[in-house]
């Protein structure tokens, strides 16, 4: 990395020009280290036993693990975001949770399916609304298909990220209230089996796999991030250089 | 293998949405450099592109 | 403040505000539901509690949209986010006349339709009781989606969009008390606590959220 591209003030990521140069050099590195980390991954996934209980549905737990923390962790980037936006009017801050939205929308609904395709065999329903993870990600689903409508619905993207970035926050505190209140609802209503994600215990065999996968998935995710926000800062250079060109055709037209 | 169908489902689900995710990710910086391209082809540039490097942040279109 | 209270109360009974039209939908969304299951008494007796309670929160949603529109078009909006008073505590004060207007009157007419839904008197009561406590965090959580769509052309849709998933919990509380009411072995003091925590919580943050947001939907 060259000096001038070296972060010395956490002031200098404001600068989107700098931040640009920075996606170039780091997101290649990001992506080569991602698809190899990919094709460990899947290669362990596919070689490691199955368990004697689960059967072969355990690879599941290979994508639908990783989908599920990123669902969560993407929104917790989205919220540290938003404090960027409301307390620092931090400009990269805006088109972070602008851009992570629908990945986290694309993670919740991939935990969500691989949730249900591997319900199917072993709980016999594709869904169940008695299990406390799988409402509360459906909600966590909700959530950001409504920040994603909402950040299309205001035209003025600075004040759509700070509208937004409220949204988020508030939507921050109802995760565990979701969490809690949908076991809360389990005991008192359901009366068939309590159905469990992590019931089986984690054995090294099935561990190694979903470690790599998960580090895969993050990596993944950072460099889909980087890449979209770079999109972003770039729309809004065009759309700034559009009026920009307006007005001075408009002034051209006057004089 | 038993199960393959949900298996292999899953994974097929999981790459088709990783590909989407790409693809989206993919298209829309090309289509924006596009459009970069065109706006500085037709002589506008950004005012901190000019000779002098590193000219002070200005906020880009926030 | 008191003030402020009266002018939006009478503002959302007046003709054109959205008190009475919030209670017909409540009413008409409620008496739609039989002809969907079918007239089985005991179902509607099993499912009443649960319907009555999606019922208001969807008449909740209805109104909140003209929270902050109101205000916004006829300027004194501006007057609120320049006064010295704190905005959070305006923001509070709108909440109160919003659920004085359009909660209140949903928490009595929800015993008229806990008969038309077959459900006994215990069931009724209940319902009622959590709809009193839980209605006020509903606006809550509904002051913050009215202000952030405080801006918006078609904000309504956004509104119900966004708060629906933050008022589920509500709804989970409301219905598990008023169900743990009728059946036996469930208690009904800890859901009904948790209820009345979760008000209490929206309480603050919602007007704070709603004042943030109005702060920055402005300029």
């Amino acid at each position: 990395m060259s000096d001038s591209l070296a972060i010395t003030k956490f002031s200098d990521l404001a600068n989107p020009t700098r931040f640009l140069a920075l996606v170039g050099k780091v997101v290649p590195w990001l992506a080569a280290i991602t698809a190899i980390l990919f094709a460990v991954g899947l290669y362990l996934a596919f070689t490691t036993e199955g368990d004697y209980q689960q059967g072969d549905t355990v690879r599941i737990m290979y994508v639908h693990v990783p989908s599920a923390w990123l669902a969560m962790m993407c929104y917790t980037v989205m919220a540290v975001s938003a404090i960027g936006t409301l307390v620092w009017r931090h400009p990269l801050a805006d088109v972070s949770h602008k851009a992570a939205a629908p990945l986290g929308a694309a993670f919740t609904l991939l935990a969500l399916v691989t949730g249900s395709l591997w319900g199917k065999p072993m709980w016999g329903t594709w869904w169940t609304w008695g299990d406390a993870r799988l409402t509360s990600v459906f909600i966590l689903f909700l959530m950001y298909l409504g920040l994603i409508a909402l950040n299309r619905a205001i035209a003025d993207p600075s004040r759509a990220a700070r509208v937004s970035s409220v949204l988020i926050l508030v939507g921050f505190v109802n995760i565990p209230i979701i969490k809690f209140s949908v076991e809360w609802w389990n005991t008192l209503h359901q009366k068939a089996s309590v159905l469990r994600l992590d019931g089986p215990t984690i054995d090294p065999e099935f561990l190694r796999p979903l470690l790599v996968m998960a580090i895969a998935f993050t990596l993944l995710f950072f460099t889909l991030h980087f890449l979209a926000m770079r999109n972003e800062i770039l729309r809004r250079r065009v759309t700034a250089q559009r009026r920009m060109a307006a007005r001075m055709a408009s002034r051209g037209d006057a004089a | 293998m038993k199960y393959a169908f949900y298996v292999y489902t899953s994974y097929g689900v999981a790459t088709f949405v990783i590909l989407c995710l790409i693809a989206w990710v993919w298209l829309d910086g090309r289509g924006r450099r596009k459009d970069l391209a065109e706006l500085e082809a037709s002589g506008f540039r950004r005012r901190s592109a000019q000779p002098t490097v590193e000219s002070p942040a200005k906020g880009e279109g926030t | 403040m008191t003030a402020l209270l009266l002018r939006d109360i009478k503002l959302s009974v007046r003709a054109g505000g959205g008190a009475l039209i919030g209670v017909l939908f409540f009413i008409a969304v409620v008496a739609v539901i039989p002809f969907g299951v079918g007239p089985d008494l005991n179902l509607l007796s099993r499912i009443g509690p649960a319907i009555v309670w999606i019922g208001a929160l969807l008449s909740a949603l209805l109104g909140l949209d003209r929270m902050f529109q109101n205000d916004r078009e006829d300027g004194s909006l501006d007057l609120m986010l320049m006064q010295e008073h704190p905005l959070v505590l305006t923001v509070l004060i709108k909440c109160l006349a919003h659920w004085l207007g359009n909660g209140l009157p949903l928490v009595i007419a929800s015993p008229l339709l806990g008969l038309f839904m077959n459900m006994n008197e215990v069931a009724i009561g209940a319902t009622m009781l959590t709809l009193l406590v839980g209605t006020p965090a509903l606006t809550f959580i509904g002051a913050v989606g009215a202000a952030v769509a405080v801006a918006l052309p078609r904000g309504g849709l956004l509104v119900a969009i966004v708060v629906l998933p933050l008022a589920i919990p509500v709804l989970i509380f409301g219905v598990s008390a008023a169900y743990a009411a009728v059946e036996e072995p469930a208690p009904f003091l800890p859901p009904f606590l948790i209820l009345v925590a979760i008000t209490m919580f929206f309480a603050v943050l919602g007007p704070l959220g709603a004042a943030l947001a109005l702060r920055n939907a402005g300029d």
